[in-house]
C-alpha cells in the first residue's frame, strides 16, 4: 500500500516537474537542445518508475505507530525551530536546548538531558569556535 | 617511471606538518565513525565536509583529511562487528560472521588485530592498484567526448544500485529525484531560471552539501528516534572481553594466501561501477569459503573468515577511488561524497585532474600510503581506545551528530534557509529509507545533474541538433550496452544475491552502503 501511495505522489511530482519545465521562460539566445529537454527526460524516468511501483508495489515497510511518528515529527519541528532561533538566541543557548531535547527523546533522564545538552553545546563551541575558529551564529549575548 | 616521479612529488606534498596532522586526525576520527554503529563512511565524511570547507583548507588538505576519514571508517567498521555482532557500516557486515564467534571464544583481541592487519594489506595494495591503474584509465578517458561522458554518467546511475539492488525502479526514481533537484536554479547555458518559483534563495540551486548532510546524517537521527527502546536498540548488548591484542605470527601467516586473493578480488569489485565495498567483502568471503573451508569452520570463528572480508572491503575502498579520480564518476556512496568535496572546492574531477592538478591527485595518493601506516598503528596497539568509544550510547552521540551537521552547514552559508532545507532533506531521507529507496543515487544526481546535462546539450549542439550523436561512436555504444546490462542484471539475479547477503544481520536501508 505504501508503495502505491508513494508511486502516486511520484507520478504527480513527475507531471508537476514536466509542467514546470514546460513553462520555463526561454531566452531568445538558446542552444539546439534548450533548457527544457533534459528536465523532460528526468520527468519521464521519474514517471515511468513511479508507475512501476504503483502497479507492482513491494511489501509494506514496518511503519512506526502514531506515537513514534509524532516523535519524529516533533524532532523535525524542534530542528526547524532551532534553525530559526539560531540567529535570535545565539549558538550556545539554541544548541543547548535542541541537544537537550533530542537526547531526552532518545532516552536520557530529564536532569541528565539538560547536562548533556549544555555539555554538547559548550563542547562544540569550544572545539569549533575557540579552537578551530569557525563562525557560529552570534546571538544578542555575543555567543 | 613517470608514475614513480609523480608519486615522489606527491610525497613532497603530503609530508608537510599540516597534511600529516590532517591525515592523522582524519584516520582517528574515521576509525571512531566507522566503529560507531549508525555512523558509516558516507555520513562520517558528509558531516566533516563543511568543516574542511569552513576551515579554509585548500583542495589537497581537505581531500587528505576526508579520504583519511573514509579509509579510517573502513578500518573501524570491523570493531563493532567483532565485539557487538553489529556491523559498524555495511561493508563490515560479513566480518560479523566469523568475527563475533571468535570474540565469544575469548579471542576478540586476536580477531581485532588480525582484521587490522587484513585491512592494512587490502588498503595498502589497493593504493598501489590505484597508482598503476588510474593513469591508464585517464588515457582512455581522454578519448571521451561529450556524448561518451553522457553515456558514462548514465552508466554510473544504471549500475549504482549494484548487483544486489532489489528494486531497480526505486533506484531509477532516486536518480531522477536527484537529477531533478540539480535542475533547480539558473540554467548555466542560457541563463534562465528554472524551478525556482520566484524564490531568490533557489537561484543558486540547491547546495548539494546541504542535501548530503540532511539525507545522510540527519535522517540517521530520525532512525534512532524511531527505534529507541525496541529490539533494534543497540545500547543493550552485552560486553565482550577483549583478550590478547597481539596475534601470534603463525595466525597471520596462515591467513596470508587468503588476504592475497581477497585483496585482488576486492580491488576489482571496487573499480567496477556499482559493485563497491559491500559486494567486495561479500564475494571475498564467499570465495574463500568455497576455496579453503574444508573442515566447515567458517562461520564458527575461523580467523580466515575474519581476514577475507576485511582485506576485501578495504581493497574495494581503494579501488573505488579509481573511477572517482580518473573519470570523475563515483561508483559508490562515499566516493560520491568525496566527489562533492572536489566540486565544492572548485576542482573539476575527471581525466584533466591528473594534468591540471597533479599535486591534488598525487598528494592524495601519497597521503593514503602514509594514512595506511597510521591506521595500522592505531588499529593494533591502540584498538582498546576505540573499543571504549563504543560505550558512548546513541542517546548522547546522535544529538552531537545532529548539532555538528547544523554547525557545518551554518558555517558555510550563515543562513537559516539552508538549515531549513537540510531538515527537509533529513525527513525526506527518513521516508525514502523506510520505503527502501536508495539514497546514494539521489546524492549522485544532485552532484552530477548539471554536468550530465551540459554534456548532453554540448554533444547535440556540436552535431547541429542531431540526437543520433549520443550513440554515434563505438565507445558510447559500448558504454550504453554496459549501462543496460548493469541495469537489467540485478532484476534477474538481485533478489537471490540480496537474500544471501542479508544472512548476518540486515543493516538499515542501504544508508551506510560503503
Amino acid at each position: 500500500m505504501s508503495d502505491r501511495i508513494f508511486g502516486g505522489i511520484g507520478l504527480v511530482l513527475a507531471i508537476f516537474f514536466a509542467w514546470q519545465a514546460a513553462i520555463i521562460q526561454e531566452s531568445f539566445l538558446t542552444d539546439a537542445v534548450g533548457p527544457k529537454v533534459f528536465p523532460w527526460i528526468i520527468a519521464a524516468v521519474m514517471g515511468i518508475s513511479s508507475l512501476w511501483f504503483l502497479l507492482k508495489p513491494d511489501p509494506d515497510p514496518d511503519w512506526p505507530r502514531a506515537g513514534r511518528l509524532a516523535e519524529i515529527a516533533m524532532a523535525a519541528l524542534v530542528m526547524v525551530a532551532y534553525a530559526l532561533a539560531l540567529p535570535e538566541l545565539g549558538f550556545v543557548i539554541a544548541t543547548a536546548i535542541a541537544a537537550a531535547y533530542l537526547t531526552w527523546r532518545l532516552g536520557s533522564r530529564p536532569l541528565e538531558s539538560i547536562a548533556i545538552g549544555v555539555g554538547t553545546s559548550l563542547g562544540i563551541y569550544v572545539i569549533f569556535r575557540l579552537i578551530l575558529g569557525l563562525s557560529l551564529a552570534r546571538g544578542p549575548l555575543g555567543f | 617511471m613517470d608514475t614513480l616521479a609523480n608519486l615522489a612529488d606527491g610525497f613532497a606534498v603530503a609530508l608537510t606538518f599540516q597534511n600529516l596532522g590532517l591525515a592523522l586526525m582524519g584516520c582517528f576520527l574515521g576509525t571512531i565513525m566507522g566503529a560507531l554503529p549508525g555512523l558509516g563512511p558516507s555520513n562520517g565524511v558528509a558531516i566533516l565536509i563543511p568543516l574542511g570547507f569552513t576551515l579554509g583548507l585548500g583542495p589537497t588538505p581537505s581531500l587528505i583529511l576526508l579520504t583519511s576519514v573514509y579509509f579510517g571508517a573502513m578500518y573501524g567498521g570491523r570493531i563493532s562487528s567483532i565485539l557487538l555482532n553489529i556491523p559498524g557500516d555495511e561493508p563490515a557486515m560479513m566480518t560479523c560472521l566469523d568475527g563475533y564467534p571468535m570474540a565469544q571464544k575469548g579471542r576478540a583481541g586476536e580477531a581485532l588485530a588480525l582484521s587490522g592487519v587484513a585491512s592494512f594489506v587490502g588498503a595498502f595494495f589497493a593504493t598501489w592498484g590505484l597508482v598503476l591503474l588510474a593513469p591508464q584509465l585517464v588515457k582512455v578517458a581522454l578519448l571521451f567526448g561529450p556524448a561518451e561522458y553522457f553515456a558514462l554518467f548514465t552508466l554510473a546511475f544504471a549500475t549504482l544500485g549494484g548487483i544486489s539492488a532489489t528494486n531497480q525502479a526505486k533506484s531509477a526514481f532516486a536518480a531522477a529525484l536527484g537529477l531533478g533537484l540539480a535542475m533547480v536554479g539558473v540554467d548555466t547555458q542560457t541563463g534562465v531560471p528554472r524551478f525556482t518559483f520566484g524564490e531568490v534563495h533557489l537561484y543558486d540551486g540547491i547546495d548539494f552539501l546541504v542535501a548530503i548532510v540532511g539525507l545522510f546524517a540527519l535522517s540517521e537521527v530520525f532512525v534512532f528516534l524511531e527505534h529507541r527502546g525496541t529490539d533494534r536498540d543497540i545500547s543493550t548488548k552485552p560486553k565482550v572481553q577483549i583478550g590478547r591484542i597481539i596475534p601470534p605470527w603463525s595466525l597471520i601467516r596462515s591467513c596470508i594466501p587468503t588476504m592475497g586473493r581477497t585483496t585482488i578480488l576486492g580491488f576489482i569489485a571496487g573499480v567496477l561501477p556499482g559493485a563497491g565495498a559491500s559486494l567486495g567483502s561479500f564475494i571475498s568471503y564467499t570465495m574463500e569459503k568455497r576455496l579453503v573451508d574444508r573442515d566447515k569452520t567458517f562461520g564458527t570463528g575461523d580467523p580466515r573468515g575474519v581476514a577475507a572480508p576485511e582485506a576485501g572491503n578495504n581493497a574495494a575502498a581503494g579501488g573505488a577511488l579509481v573511477p572517482m579520480l580518473a573519470l570523475g564518476v563515483p561508483g559508490s556512496g562515499t566516493t560520491a561524497v568525496l566527489l562533492a568535496v572536489l566540486l565544492a572546492l572548485n576542482v573539476t574531477p575527471g581525466p584533466l585532474l591528473f594534468t591540471n592538478n597533479p599535486d591534488v591527485v598525487w598528494g592524495l595518493i601519497a597521503a593514503l600510503f602514509i594514512g595506511n601506516f597510521m591506521l595500522l598503528a592505531m588499529n593494533i596497539p591502540m584498538v582498546g581506545l576505540f573499543t571504549r568509544v563504543l560505550l558512548v550510547p546513541p542517546r548522547i552521540l546522535m544529538p552531537i551528530v545532529a548539532m555538528i551537521s547544523f554547525v557545518g552547514i551554518y558555517g558555510i552559508s550563515g543562513s537559516s534557509f539552508d538549515l531549513l532545507v537540510m531538515v527537509g532533506f533529513g525527513v525526506l531521507g527518513w521516508v525514502l529509507r523506510k520505503l527502501d529507496v536508495p539514497l546514494v543515487p539521489v546524492i549522485l544526481g544532485t552532484l552530477l545533474g548539471n554536468e550530465m546535462e551540459v554534456n548532453f546539450r554540448r554533444a547535440v549542439e556540436i552535431a547541429n541538433g542531431d540526437y543520433g550523436v549520443l550513440v554515434g561512436s563505438p565507445l558510447s555504444i559500448g558504454l550504453w550496452s554496459i549501462a543496460v546490462v548493469g541495469f537489467v542484471l540485478p532484476i534477474l539475479f538481485g533478489a537471490r544475491l540480496k537474500r544471501r547477503m542479508r544472512i548476518p544481520e540486515d543493516s538499515e536501508g542501504g544508508l551506510t552502503r560503503d
